[in-house]
């Protein structure tokens, strides 16, 4: 019950800062949005092509929005040093990882509708026939994804190209979890009689909880100067 | 002077640590004991290890050798109840710029878990005089106010030992005063005090005893009365009285 009241706290302060500074998610769905309008500027949107396309244009998408999302979650804790007063108070590391990935993955959820929600008007498509399949394989993706975003933005906040590291360290781990992600996606919005999307939302959901849980496990490491 | 009963018992402990930063050792088999109700001076020219060590007392840096207990435990491996009882002022403030004076205090109380917390804020914000500055964002308060706000974080929590580097950074002739009071108060209330300060004359009034830091080592560690100045390339701008 403490634990939970330490990981709300810390969930609740960083929603505060970002209502305060309105940084974080704003430049998130920007830049999602560039993102999909430029594919959709490109490329056919006939119903095969969509098809083809789309899961893996949201995917980048999301990808790089998150990229944004995590290097901001941590500049506010490197300003004035506040990852350090937070490693002050006697609070397992743990905690802290949780409460300040579950902001993550809030503020990365939020920017994922907005973007799906552009990407039905622009390349006239409906999610709705599948939508509780994509809700279930976006849930995990980006859980997994916001667990190494988290860990690995606490890593790159530490040296000093932190924005450009952050990208180089976190992208190959994260490869696996955008390909499985895109794949179930994509069969998922085919409608997938064979329930081939329920084979790649469990393994997008395998990898996101081995990503998570190792992430949870590491993160007191990586508090360590 | 400490408390009867509590002045033998050592609430930190050094035992010869050693820190790296790469190469270079920033502290070389450092050793001292730190009892309750002591009022403890560290002082030592830029590069010393002042920094180092009091981040390490604070548990924010690991020794490369030696341990640092804590009421007998060590810090590295049950710290996390060890920082229950240790307040820590650094040179940076550990304060959110987007969060007021008192969500910060509430936010760093709740992680502290402490009971009665609002009226613990109410308590330090009167402490350093920041009530009426409560609602506004640390961002937009002066250095010497966010030290102010950074010391009522420090003592939020009572902490039996308090450790303080270069604490009358940024603060006014008036704050500089109120805090020399509240520190000088610390051993009656059997708390241990370490702090560093540049201004040696103002440590020297406020502390009991000096350990000299130089090039990573201990150069002295007793009571100022008895601290050897001249040797210790220290020169007094007041004569030779010190607070004992």
């Amino acid at each position: 019950m403490t634990s939970l009241k330490i990981i709300w706290s810390i969930l609740i302060k960083d929603l505060r800062v970002e209502w305060r500074n309105r940084e974080t998610l704003a430049s998130m769905c920007v830049f999602g949005l560039l993102i999909v309008f430029l594919f959709n500027f490109s490329f056919e949107t006939a119903r095969e092509e969509t098809l083809r396309l789309l899961p893996a244009v949201l995917w980048v998408a999301i990808a790089f929005a998150g990229v944004l999302g995590f290097n901001r979650s941590f500049a506010s804790e490197r300003e004035n040093s506040c990852i350090e007063g937070m490693t002050l108070a006697p609070v397992d590391p743990s905690m802290i990882f949780v409460g300040k990935m579950l902001a993550n993955l809030l503020f990365l959820g939020i920017a994922e509708v907005v973007m799906a929600f552009a990407a039905t008007l622009w390349f006239n498509f409906s999610f709705l026939p599948s939508l509780g399949e994509l809700v279930l394989i976006a849930f995990f993706g980006t859980l997994g994804y916001a667990a190494l975003g988290t860990i690995f933005g606490a890593i790159a906040a530490n040296t000093r190209m932190r924005e450009v590291m952050l990208t180089v360290l976190q992208f190959p781990i994260a490869f696996w979890i955008l390909m499985l992600s895109i794949d179930a996606t994509s069969n998922a919005m085919r409608g997938d009689p064979g329930g081939n999307w329920a084979g790649g939302a469990a393994r997008v959901a395998g990898i996101s909880v081995v990503f998570t849980v190792a992430s949870f496990l590491l993160f007191e490491y990586v508090l360590e100067e | 002077m400490p408390p009867q009963g509590q002045a033998a018992k050592p609430v930190l402990e050094v035992r010869n640590v050693t820190k790296f930063f790469g190469d270079l050792a920033a502290l070389k088999e450092v050793s001292l004991t730190i009892a309750r109700g002591e009022s403890v001076f560290l002082y030592g020219p830029n590069g010393a290890g002042k920094t180092t060590l009091l981040r390490m007392l604070a548990s924010l840096a690991r020794p490369s050798s030696g341990e640092v207990l804590f009421d007998g435990k060590n810090l590295e491996r049950d710290g996390v109840a060890a920082k229950s009882a240790i307040g820590f002022v650094s040179h940076a403030i550990f304060l959110y710029g987007e969060l007021t004076v008192r969500e910060n205090l509430r936010f760093f109380g709740r992680l502290f878990r402490l009971d009665g917390l609002e009226r613990r804020i109410d308590a330090a914000l009167d402490m350093f005089e920041m009530r009426s500055r409560e609602d506004a964002l640390v961002r937009d308060l002066s250095r010497g106010l966010q030290q102010r706000t950074s010391l009522a974080r420090a003592f939020l929590h009572d902490p039996d030992f308090v450790v303080l580097d270069e604490p009358f950074t940024g603060l006014d002739t008036q704050s500089v005063a109120r805090l020399e009071d509240l520190l000088r108060r610390l051993p009656e209330q059997g708390k241990a005090l370490l702090f560093s300060t540049h201004d040696f004359e103002q440590g020297a009034a406020i502390a009991n005893r000096l350990i000299a830091l130089k090039a990573g080592r201990v150069r002295y560690n007793g009571p100022l009365a008895s601290a050897p100045f001249e040797e210790l390339g220290i020169q007094r701008s007041n004569g030779q009285k010190v607070h004992d």
